[in-house]
């Protein structure tokens, strides 16, 4: 509702993700053109293709481009969704999602590699106790951060360097591997529905997400928060609270997502999994034009940040751009956005944009 | 020597956006004296300390400096003047010696060794009776000598002009009187000090020439001596009658209910001196006195603004542990707070999110109020109170400062409190709200909610409250009710003394 | 306050002292009890990988006390420690001294110090710089070698047309460069024809989206080389999402690295095609030479590499030499 109505004047926050996807798309359609129109190469297939095809395991699934790009940014958009919490409440960001995933990830595997058998219990079961386990080290970095007052990037470095480390302690170095068709059912598709299940995963968070603002004043006590947390304790809002709490939503996201990424292969690696995933949270968050300063966010924003992101890499990938070269690639096209969307440029475009349009009287509301 | 003119400026104005911080002021200080600048918050004193140190640039008017006509630019023009600041909060590096304070960062400064400028510190330092030494870590000597360092600093630049923005404000009484002998010696070599203060005690003290400022003007100067205390007070405040006010008499103002509403004994926080204080229902009461004496931190305390040190609070009679605003906010109080920006608005969140904020406190997490109540509030709030803005989805920040103010009062009034205090409510904002708010503050004593109002004008508190607790020095030194609130009687209280 | 700082420093010296001293104590302690050979083995930490693990464990159980060996061990991934660490168990006396090096530069001092002191020092694993009469000998894996196997192996299954998917490890890492090599020199000469080269720096989710993107441009091939097990695991993820068979029997080869016993019995279900082996397995080698069961030629050692064939593997196989559960 709320998006709908802004929508007619203006996208507001969401103007930049937006902006970026339909960039992305465009390239993506010229791109197509010309090698169907020009070069007329007979073997091109379309980036934007999908289709219905049976895999290994005789399900009818879609597959292409948009269905990689929309199944690969699940972690990330997931992660982006916790990170945005964390963000306004906290003015910082927590690093430490990529090491927590691992551990997160390694209790799965312990648990149903500790059953006898693997069934639908049993995961679920390891899910809980990941959850449990990503919510303590949630609520670790959140202490930190609320109580003690350290900055949340320097408090979530402990995490960070160490997280990998507690993830080996688990299951030792090797890679262990766990093989159930739950495990693939979670991890790719469910027998029968022919959309990867990381992806209805991410729809499910998404409306938790919505459900939690709606039923719960979580949103409006984030954004007090962050932006005056001074007057926000005088109206009786507990900040230390808010902000603790934000860290253990970030921690049930944080298990989720290192759920799916050990579900997507039934194998843990402590050292890849979701590895360097945090520094794209951030960006996903800041791409949706959340001021990483805390304050006034919007959960779609970030979302939509996340699958720009994975959406740039699949057209690189798609390039063939080696992939050690898709991260410069991605830095120059995340420091175009950045730049497009900080206040100096706006303002700048803003009055660009009125005097084009010759609008002499100004109709601010400020200074009155 | 104290009637050469050493520096002078005229008619100095200076806009803010909306506002005429100063407007036409004169000021002159003269060679080897202590002049107290004087005036109530917002009177625009800082301003005119910042015009003349080069923080801001004024809009019209003069500065002359040993009759040269000088512009100031930068802190650098200044100091280049001769002209030195020193502030309230201390503006040194406390992790090096004192030698290195006193020479940091200047230009005559760089190419000394560091045995030559120690000797020199020394020197500085006896000549001054500073007891400091030049090696010393900065840290390790006390808040008045880190202060008297800073003077040190500035005479050593030369300083014709030295100005004192607060220095006393965190030194106990035999600090404050080492730093008065310093100001004395430097007054006998010649140096004129602007000295900036709101402890009535100390102006009688230690100055020569009194400015007051009030509103952004210049109400007059005046010899210390030939202005008593209570005259200062008066022209601090000013009598800004308001014709349009029909408030009715005093008389009607005191109520009949009897029921005490918040009792306190012995209520004191981090921030304040223990004192009682007691409210009726449906009564509005007021404290006063100078800024600094400690009203604003008393009603913070009532409110569990600032942590709660001891005392006994009871509400409608009942014994109740306060440690935070929330326990306050249960108990049917609202908290208006001095500085909206930094206590108040939400400032990128809608009006409507800030008018419901506070209720949706009360109501809990897990009860939120739903999107169409919601608006169904803010609309009616916005009509109530006359709130100007373009809708209800409008970032409150980018509201006027009165119609800030009243989002505010909104979302208190939202809570439906019992007991309401709102510490200068009507700061910064134009009459005709003020009035609004006066009028909204009575229409909410009639309807049985206790009110403490404070102002720095005292005209508006007359008009509005029954009874006056005035403070000074952060004490309760009497209580104003009845006959006694007049003008007269109100400022001979807050000056005290000898008046 | 000063005080106070320099008590507290000195306290955390004494307690440093303490411990440094239990630790040299405790070796010198069980050194009495005769008989056997006193090994010190320096190495990186078993967290490092798979491959550290499995060499860890395996350095364990070859000079265990029933094998006539007292063990000590020291694991860092910093060559300072190690260089540190190398220097007590000189002081401690051991008699053979093992070394898995960080870095390859800054051992000449160490280790002419132990020659000096008739210390026999053995390389394993990694060469280092210095001059070959400071060792009696290297163990050591040909990373090229491996690769070579590799490619031999596939070009005896005589596909007719190559076209790979190369998926490469972290890139400058040993392992990558020996196992690229081999496959390179293929792709130079025209003998096999590359779909796509790209480095997944040993992450199965990035292995998986490289190969679905390859069969989201709808280019052809039959062979996924991936630089190890982890990366081969996620490309055949993606294969199977695709609907595109592999294995024996498939349409297209897998072919893997490292040997773990989980990709093994993927290469036992005909899931697979290949994997092969940089061998963590030293330590029975140092052994033999040190009882004097074998004689050496030629100071420098090289492991056999393994390979092996989904069509020939055996249970037993993976039982051997499989890393890992």
């Amino acid at each position: 509702m709320k998006n709908k109505k802004k929508s007619f004047g203006g996208l507001g926050q969401l103007t930049i993700p937006v902006i970026a996807l339909c960039l992305l798309v465009i390239f993506n359609l010229v791109r197509d053109m010309l090698f169907i129109y020009y070069f007329k190469d007979p073997n091109y297939v379309s980036f934007f293709s999908i289709e219905l095809t049976k895999n290994n395991l005789d399900n009818m699934v879609f597959a292409g481009n948009l269905i990689s790009i929309i199944n690969g940014a699940s972690e990330l958009a997931i992660l982006a969704m916790g990170m945005t919490l964390v963000t306004a409440a906290c003015g910082g960001q927590d690093i430490s999602v990529g090491a927590a995933a691992a551990i997160a990830g390694s209790v799965f595997v312990k648990i149903i590699k500790m059953s006898p058998w693997v069934n639908g219990i049993v995961v679920l079961f390891a899910f809980v106790c990941a959850c449990i386990v990503a919510m303590i080290f949630g609520s670790f970095n959140g202490t930190l951060v609320a109580i003690f007052k350290i900055q949340p990037m320097i408090a979530t470095l402990i995490l960070y360097t160490c997280g990998r480390s507690i993830a080996y302690w688990i299951n030792g170095g090797a890679t262990p591997t766990v093989s159930s068709p739950v495990i693939s059912a979670i991890g790719s598709f469910i027998p029968g529905i022919p959309i990867p299940t990381p992806v209805l995963i991410v729809i499910a968070m998404a409306i938790v997400f919505k459900l939690l603002f709606k039923f719960t004043a979580l949103e409006l006590f984030t954004q007090s928060v962050g932006i005056n947390q001074s007057a926000a304790r005088l109206n009786g809002i507990n900040s230390t609270f808010i902000k603790l709490l934000s860290f253990i939503i970030l921690g049930v996201c944080v298990a989720v997502s290192g759920c799916i990424g050990v579900s997507r292969l039934g194998l843990i690696n402590h050292e890849t999994l979701l590895l360097d995933i945090e520094m794209d949270t951030i960006l996903a968050v800041a791409i949706g034009g959340n001021n990483l300063g805390g304050g006034k966010f919007k959960i779609s924003g970030s979302i939509l940040g996340a699958y720009v992101i994975q959406m740039l890499t699949i057209t690189l990938y798609s390039m063939k751009v080696s992939s050690t070269d898709v991260k410069a690639y991605k830095a120059i096209v995340i420091i175009l956005l950045v730049v497009i969307g900080s206040p100096v440029v706006k303002e700048k475009f803003g009055k660009l944009m009125s005097k084009l349009l010759g609008n002499r009287s100004k109709t601010a509301v400020k200074g009155a | 020597m104290q009637n050469e003119i050493l520096l002078q400026m005229r008619h100095i104005d200076k806009v803010f956006p909306g506002v005429k911080a100063l407007n036409g002021v004169d000021f002159t200080l003269r060679k080897g004296e202590i002049h107290a600048l004087m005036g109530e918050n917002g009177a625009g004193k800082s301003t005119l300390i910042k015009v003349l140190t080069g923080v801001y640039r004024m809009d019209g008017g003069e500065i002359t400096v040993e009759g040269k006509n000088i512009s100031i630019h930068s802190p650098q023009d200044a100091q280049n003047n001769g002209i030195s600041t020193v502030y309230q909060e201390i503006t040194l590096c406390p992790n090096l010696t004192v030698a290195e304070n006193m020479f940091i960062g200047r230009e005559d400064g760089a190419w000394i060794k560091h045995k030559d400028y120690e000797k020199r510190a020394d020197e500085i330092l006896t000549r001054l009776n500073i007891p400091a030494r030049s090696t010393q870590q900065l840290e390790n000597c006390s808040l008045a000598v880190q202060q008297m360092v800073a003077i040190a600093r500035a005479v050593d630049m030369k300083c014709k002009v030295l100005i004192l923005d607060e220095p006393t404000s965190s030194l106990d009484d035999k600090e404050v009187n080492m730093l008065f002998t310093l100001m004395r010696d430097l007054k006998s070599q010649g140096v004129g000090i602007i000295f900036v203060t709101h402890f009535l005690e100390q102006v009688y003290e230690v100055s020569d020439r009194i400015t007051v400022l009030r509103n952004g003007e210049l109400v007059g100067e005046y010899l210390t001596e030939d202005l008593p205390q209570v005259e200062l007070v008066a022209r601090m405040i000013g009598k800004e009658l308001d014709e349009l006010m029909d408030l009715g008499e005093t008389e009607e103002k005191e109520k009949k209910e009897t029921e005490v509403f918040y009792e306190a004994e012995n209520l004191s926080s981090t921030d304040a001196l223990p004192f009682n204080f007691a409210i009726k229902k449906g009564e509005v009461n007021g404290f006063t006195g100078l800024l600094g004496s400690g009203r604003s931190e008393s009603v913070r305390a009532i409110f569990g603004a600032d942590k709660v040190t001891g005392g006994d609070v009871k509400i409608k009679g009942q014994p109740v542990k306060i440690t935070r605003p929330i326990d306050e906010m249960k108990n049917g109080i609202g908290y208006l707070a001095e500085d909206r920006k930094r206590d108040g608005i939400i400032a990128e969140l809608s009006v409507r999110e800030n008018i419901i904020l506070a209720l949706q406190v009360l109501n809990g997490m897990f009860k939120p109020i739903s999107r169409s109540e919601a608006e169904a509030f803010a609309d009616e709030y916005i009509k109530v109170l006359n709130i100007k803005t373009a809708s209800r989805e409008t970032p409150v920040g980018s509201l006027s400062g009165g119609n800030q103010q009243k989002v505010i009062l909104a979302r208190w009034l939202l809570t439906h409190p019992d007991y309401l205090i709102l510490d200068e409510p009507t700061r910064g904002i134009d009459v005709g709200t003020k009035l609004e708010i006066q009028k909204l503050v009575l229409k909410l004593a009639e309807d049985g909610v206790s009110v403490t109002f404070i102002s720095s004008e005292v005209e508006e508190m007359l008009r509005t409250c029954s009874r006056l607790i005035v403070m000074r020095d952060r004490h309760i030194v009497g209580e104003l009710k009845g006959a006694d609130l007049n003008q007269a009687k109100v400022m001979k209280t807050i000056a005290g003394g000898e008046a | 306050m000063k005080r106070f700082k320099a008590m507290v420093m000195a306290g955390v010296l004494a307690l440093t002292l303490v411990l440094s001293a239990c630790g040299a104590g405790g070796g010198s302690g069980s050194g009495g009890s005769g008989g056997l050979i006193k090994v010190g083995v320096i190495n990186n930490p078993p967290s490092e990988s798979g491959y550290r693990e499995a060499n860890v464990k395996d350095m364990e159980s070859v000079f265990s006390q029933a094998n006539g060996y007292e063990l000590k061990t020291f694991y860092s991934l910093k060559n300072d420690e190690q260089l540190q660490a190398a220097q007590g168990f000189i002081t401690e006396g051991v008699d053979y001294l093992l070394i898995s090096a960080a870095e390859t530069t800054g051992w000449d001092e160490v280790l002419t110090k132990a020659k000096e002191a008739g210390i026999k020092v053995f390389l394993f694993d990694r060469m280092i710089d210095v001059d070959q009469s400071l060792y009696e000998a290297a163990v050591v894996s040909d990373m090229a070698k491996e690769g070579e196997t590799a490619v031999n192996w596939l070009l005896s299954q005589n596909l007719g047309t190559y076209n790979v998917i190369h998926i490469q490890g972290a890139m400058g890492s040993d392992a990558q460069i020996g196992r690229t090599g081999a496959l390179q020199a293929q792709f130079d000469a025209g003998k096999m024809n590359m779909v796509v080269q790209q480095t997944a720096t040993w992450d199965e989710a990035e292995a998986k989206k490289i190969v679905e993107s390859v069969i989201n441009s709808g280019a052809d091939f039959n062979v996924i080389y991936a630089e190890n097990d982890g990366m081969a695991k996620g490309a055949v993820a993606a294969l199977d999402e695709a609907g595109i068979t592999h294995g024996v029997n498939g349409k297209v080869v897998v072919m893997g690295f490292d040997c773990n016993r989980w990709a093994l019995r993927e290469l036992l279900a005909g899931n697979w095609n290949y994997d092969g082996q940089c061998s963590p397995f030293q330590a029975q080698i140092i052994s033999d030479i040190i009882q004097g069961k074998t004689t050496i030629s030629s100071k420098i050692i090289i492991n056999e590499e393994k390979g092996f064939d989904a069509a020939t593997l055996t249970q037993a196989d993976i039982d051997t030499y499989g890393l890992g559960e």
